[in-house]
């Protein structure tokens, strides 16, 4: 489809998207939300990119290849167990760290954000594996 | 014990590592370092239960039974023990026979999923995590049957794929209904539940979606025809890997919850158990008969053998459960091998039908030996592996009076012996035909032939020592049979 509305909206819609993506990951350990869904929103807005440009121009875009989103979230996966393990309390406890940020104030991070990282970046990954391998012609 | 994770956390690390590798060769170097890893791990776990009698890791700090809980006892460590040695052989046995295949390029980090999901499913302490588990083997399987996009393997890995489905589907429904009835899913608090529970009769629906659903997975009587389906179309690689472990899943499930919470209604259940071990048993070893494909004919004998694990089940005398493990780590070996020859018979002779091979006691004494090994072993010949196994089982069915099943135990073994002579016969004694077309000279390299020369060695080892690894698997068995160490130790245990 070579629609211009559609691409100029897809450039716009595409902030939209993210950022969604990204309240849906950062909130998800108290609220609705997760590295899940957050992971299903940022693919999103690629599947959404594809519809208005080819997918070969989206291939280009994305600075990794999906394979690797994956690796990647697998490694945030791995790292998370880190904390845990090194200071010597069971496997997968969380840890917390407070941290006094100027402007947003006092706020807590954990490896539960970092294991929710890494299940975003392998759900968006393995997504858009799925659509890249179905958009190939062979 | 956060040692406990680690046959999880292993092959996880691998899959990372696998995933950013670009070339096969280091790929296949990958596996093999990996596989001697998880054996050292799997080795160490082992030593470890000198000094506990279960290795508990409530994951995250939460304690059981809120938690999931990972629980190592002597039944697991074997378990681990054989899977990691499978593994290995795998590992190098796929170095030549995957190599750089075209579609083959991501084998190796579907072989460590595999590898996840089994070393997760012996050691999960949780029926949820377990299902979970089962899923990932299943994902995993799936890809590698249909790796390298043949017809066939598509058609097998969708026949597969559906009627495992259908396994997972009952066993979640069973998890639900277990769930709705007790309250929790961690196996010890179950046991403990259900021990003191005077209502458990009620358990017979939760206890029969699950003896169908596992029953699926280690494929006994009529429940098994997805396995004859699939296993003759991938790689021979990935068959035997399957060979060993796949259905041996659902056969430690099976003597887990059989022994742990599943016991109220002892009658009924073991003597299905024994019926079916004793159908399993015969129609297994009398498919395997009109074969004459020798993947086909070692599919069914998977089945027949599955019937053995489930007798020592039925009985329920700790002899008989020793007996049950014994055979099944005996089987993993022995059956891996018999898929591996088989693997290096079709490289030579371009074929996996009887029909066109022959000779190959003359052109390859050696590679014969290699089969004979495996094949007396699976027969029960002594003084190897499987003769032990048998003699455990056998005894602890007269003992316990189950003439029935035992006499068919004793005559399925004439079956088996039969269709080990008939490939004997047809591939290594008869003379080569004439009309089929030979690939020239093939020149066996040593990654070929040592895996199957590792698992012999496993057959004559656990033959010759039968006594003191018997001492083991009693020992396991002696665990199952008292469920009460396993439950103090889940439920009580404060790090």
């Amino acid at each position: 489809m070579n629609s211009v509305i559609l691409q100029l909206a897809a450039k716009y819609l595409r902030i939209l998207f993210l950022s969604f993506a990204l309240i849906a990951l950062v909130r998800g350990h108290n609220f609705p939300g997760g590295g899940f869904i957050g992971g299903l929103l940022a693919a999103l807005y690629i599947v959404y990119d594809s519809l208005a440009f080819t997918t070969q121009q989206i291939k280009k875009e994305l600075i990794v290849r999906p394979e690797h989103y994956i690796g990647s979230g697998l490694v945030c996966v791995l790292l998370s167990f880190l904390p845990s393990v090194l200071s010597g309390s069971p496997l997968m406890q969380g840890k917390w760290l407070s941290l006094d940020i100027p402007l947003i104030g006092v706020t807590k991070l954990g490896t539960p954000l970092l294991f929710d990282v890494g299940v975003f970046l392998t759900v968006m990954g393995v997504t858009l594996l799925f659509l890249f391998t179905l958009s190939t012609k062979k | 014990m956060t040692e406990t994770g680690l046959p999880i956390l292993l092959p996880f690390a691998l899959i990372i590592v696998l995933i950013f590798m670009r070339s096969t060769v280091s790929s296949r170097w990958t596996g093999i370092v990996g596989a001697l890893l998880n054996m050292i791990v799997a080795v160490y776990l082992f030593l470890q239960l000198r000094h506990d009698d279960v290795l508990v890791l409530q994951v995250g700090g939460w304690e059981a039974p809120y938690g999931i809980t990972l629980a190592l006892d002597y039944l697991s460590a074997l378990m681990l023990l054989v899977t990691a040695l499978i593994v290995l052989v795998i590992a190098i046995y796929a170095f030549r026979f995957i190599g750089d295949r075209p579609g083959y390029s991501k084998f190796h980090v579907f072989f460590f999923s595999l590898t996840m999901g089994v070393n997760g499913a012996f050691i999960t302490g949780d029926v949820f995590n377990f299902y979970v588990w089962l899923e990932v083997i299943l994902l995993s399987s799936f890809v590698l049957i249909t790796m390298g996009a043949k017809k066939d393997q598509l058609e097998g890995g969708i026949k597969y794929m559906t009627l495992n489905l259908i396994a997972s589907l009952l066993f979640l429904a069973g998890i639900g209904l277990l769930y709705g009835k007790t309250g929790t899913l961690n196996m010890a608090h179950l046991a403990r539940i259900l021990i003191n529970d005077q209502q458990s009769i009620l358990m017979n629906t939760s206890a029969m979606m699950f003896f169908v659903a596992l029953g699926i997975k280690a494929a006994v009587f009529p429940l098994f025809f997805w396995l004859p389906a699939s296993y003759h179309t991938p790689n021979i690689t990935v068959t035997s890997l399957f060979a060993g472990l796949l259905t041996k899943v659902g056969v430690y499930a099976l003597i887990r919850f059989f022994t742990l919470f599943f016991v109220q209604d002892v009658y009924f259940w073991h003597n299905l158990l024994l019926i079916i071990a004793g159908l399993t048993m015969v129609i297994g070893g009398m498919a395997a008969t009109i074969y004459f494909e020798t993947r086909r004919i070692l599919s069914y004998h998977i089945i027949s053998q599955i019937g053995y694990m489930i007798m020592g089940l039925g009985i329920y005398t700790p002899l008989a459960i020793a007996g049950s493990i014994f055979f099944m780590i005996h089987n993993i070996i022995a059956k891996t091998n018999t898929f591996l020859v088989m693997g290096i018979v079709s490289k030579i002779k371009g074929t996996f039908y009887l029909k066109d091979i022959g000779g190959l006691y003359k052109e390859r004494p050696f590679i014969a030996i290699l089969f004979i090994i495996p094949a007396f072993a699976l027969a029960g010949i002594p003084p190897l592996s499987g003769f032990f196994g048998k003699f455990i089982l056998i005894k602890a069915g007269i003992e316990d009076k189950h003439y029935i099943v035992t006499a068919v135990a004793v005559l399925t073994s004439l079956l088996t012996l039969y269709s080990m002579i008939k490939i004997w016969n047809e591939a290594f004694l008869k003379k080569q035909p004439e009309s089929t077309h030979l690939p020239s000279k093939v020149k066996l390299k040593i990654s070929e032939v040592l895996p199957s020369v590792i698992l012999a060695l496993a057959s004559v080892l656990l033959g010759l020592l039968a006594a003191p690894f018997f001492e083991w698997t009693l020992a396991a068995a002696n665990q199952l049979m008292d469920p009460n160490v396993y439950i103090e130790a889940v439920l009580n245990k404060i790090e």
